[in-house]
């Protein structure tokens, strides 16, 4: 399993260009309320993580994703499990 | 007690501001009377239609509308019923035959609008294991029929065929796939590259479903859509399409070629739990239907006005959603949410209705004036559009 910080350093860079309030991000950020995405913003970065960690997050799963701390768990669980 | 409207504040906020800028309820516009499929009288005004789907102009045709009216007098004014109980009359029948007969297809199932089409097929053919593949631009049908049924659901980036492969052979060995595509997107106009897309999609062993909505009647020789255009249309398990645009009235349907299809009429919710289409509409699209197979020259001069709109526009200084036309919608990008209404307004001052589109129906956060051409506009029409639409952008300040 990757280390956790790396995973974490990684989807930070992927929500930098996105991040248009130019909102500090930590584990507790949540994607619809703090960053103000809406559902095509998120699908669209969703689509940038899966081809960055070569894993698969159905629509089904982000339902349960709500902060960037839960995307780092799920990332980690997801790229152990390959 | 928690007002459940609260959840709307922003939206209502949002509306109100613009409202009171004293620009015109951009969706909110009464069609007073309606001339022909090119002209209609809004607001007392003589307004060109410039946005009505109306691909074909087939809504005032003399055969679909008398068609109507026959059916009316035989029929009754509707059938109060399911199409599995008491609401599958003779002209449901025949239009399904037409269907088939106009995509040389086995079998075509009508559903009461195009809407519950998508959302029937989609949810009810891709159950709890399977995944479905789909265009993030996708049509909010498509989305729907997918949050109504079980199935995993996989966007991928909106026309990119590698993305799409990348998707598919992540999906676990032996999991039942469907992918979902249109012909043609209808905020930007622009056009599916499904012969590579559909390639992609059968080398991983999915079924592919295409959204051929804003394609049917003008686009690809016989006019069955961007599939029968790029040659790939025998390599489609389900096409979907409506009655609301270039059939002329309202209604949905799936053609396939599956020998198990007809089982989709008891299995599938939005079919079984609604009332069928009136006699009278039933009518109308088997008349159309039938007609659009041999409307090569309306579809040719389809082409003539996409293409001269588009270079117009262009010529004018405005920004379009696709580099060349593709299809019969032309999108005017606009800078914001406010430049858009005004514009639209402006063209609605001149005699024009258009689309104003804007997020989340449209991709990237655009606002758009979305165009969509008719096959009954004349030569002179497109002409007034043009001086209307370099009028009102000088007026709003979109052009210099």
């Amino acid at each position: 399993m990757p280390d956790r910080q790396q995973t974490f350093s990684k989807v930070l860079e992927l929500i930098e260009p996105m991040n248009k309030k130019g909102v500090a991000i930590t584990d507790a950020t949540r994607f619809a309320q703090d960053l103000e995405w809406d559902s095509l913003t998120v699908l669209d970065f969703v689509a940038n993580i899966e081809d960055e960690f070569d894993v698969m997050i159905t629509m089904n799963m982000q339902a349960e994703i709500e902060t960037v701390g839960q995307l780092v768990d799920s990332l980690q669980r997801l790229t152990a499990a390959k | 007690m928690t007002d459940l409207f609260a959840k709307f504040d922003p939206l209502i906020q949002q509306r109100q501001a613009l409202l009171d800028s004293g620009v015109t309820d951009p969706f909110n516009l009464v069609m007073e009377r309606v001339e022909s499929p090119t002209v209609a009288i809004c607001n007392g005004k003589r307004t060109i239609l410039l946005g009505t789907y109306n691909y074909m102009g087939m809504t005032f045709d003399p055969d679909v509308i008398a068609a109507g009216k026959q059916a009316l007098d035989d029929f009754g004014s509707g059938t109060t019923g399911s199409r599995v109980l008491n609401g599958t009359y003779a002209g449901h029948r025949a239009v399904e035959d037409a269907l088939k007969d106009f995509y040389a297809m086995d079998h075509a199932m009508v559903f009461s609008t195009g809407y519950q089409a998508n959302l029937g097929v989609i949810s009810t053919i891709a159950g709890k294991d399977d995944y479905i593949v789909l265009d993030i631009d996708s049509h909010a049908s498509i989305y729907d029929g997918c949050a109504l049924g079980n199935a995993q659901i996989v966007p991928f980036r909106h026309n990119d065929t590698d993305a799409l492969e990348k998707r598919l052979k992540r999906i676990p060995e032996g999991a039942g796939k469907l992918v979902v595509l249109e012909g043609v997107y209808s905020m930007l106009g622009d056009v599916a590259p499904l012969k590579e897309m559909v390639a992609v999609s059968k080398a991983n062993g999915a079924m592919v479903l295409v959204d051929e909505a804003h394609s049917m009647g003008f686009i690809g020789e016989r006019g069955r859509g961007v599939a029968e255009a790029q040659g790939v249309i025998d390599d489609v398990d389900f096409i979907v399409g409506t009655f609301s645009k270039s059939v002329g009235t309202v209604g949905g349907f799936c053609v396939s070629n599956h020998p198990k299809f007809e089982i989709l009429r008891l299995v599938c919710r939005p079919y079984v739990f609604t009332a069928s289409l009136p006699p009278s509409v039933v009518a109308t699209a088997a008349t159309s239907v039938r007609k659009l197979m041999d409307s090569a020259d309306k579809r040719a001069h389809l082409w003539e006005n996409s293409k001269r709109l588009h270079g117009g526009l262009r010529q004018l200084g405005f920004t379009l959603g696709t580099e060349e036309p593709q299809s019969a919608i032309i999108a005017v990008i606009m800078p914001d949410l406010e430049t858009g209404a005004a514009m639209w307004e402006a063209l609605l001052h001149e005699g024009l209705y258009v689309n104003l589109a804007r997020p989340p129906a449209t991709p990237a956060g655009m606002t758009l004036l979305r165009c969509s051409l008719c096959a009954l506009h004349s030569e002179e029409q497109v002409g007034e559009i043009l001086d209307m639409f370099a009028s009102a952008g000088r007026a709003t300040g979109c052009l210099s």
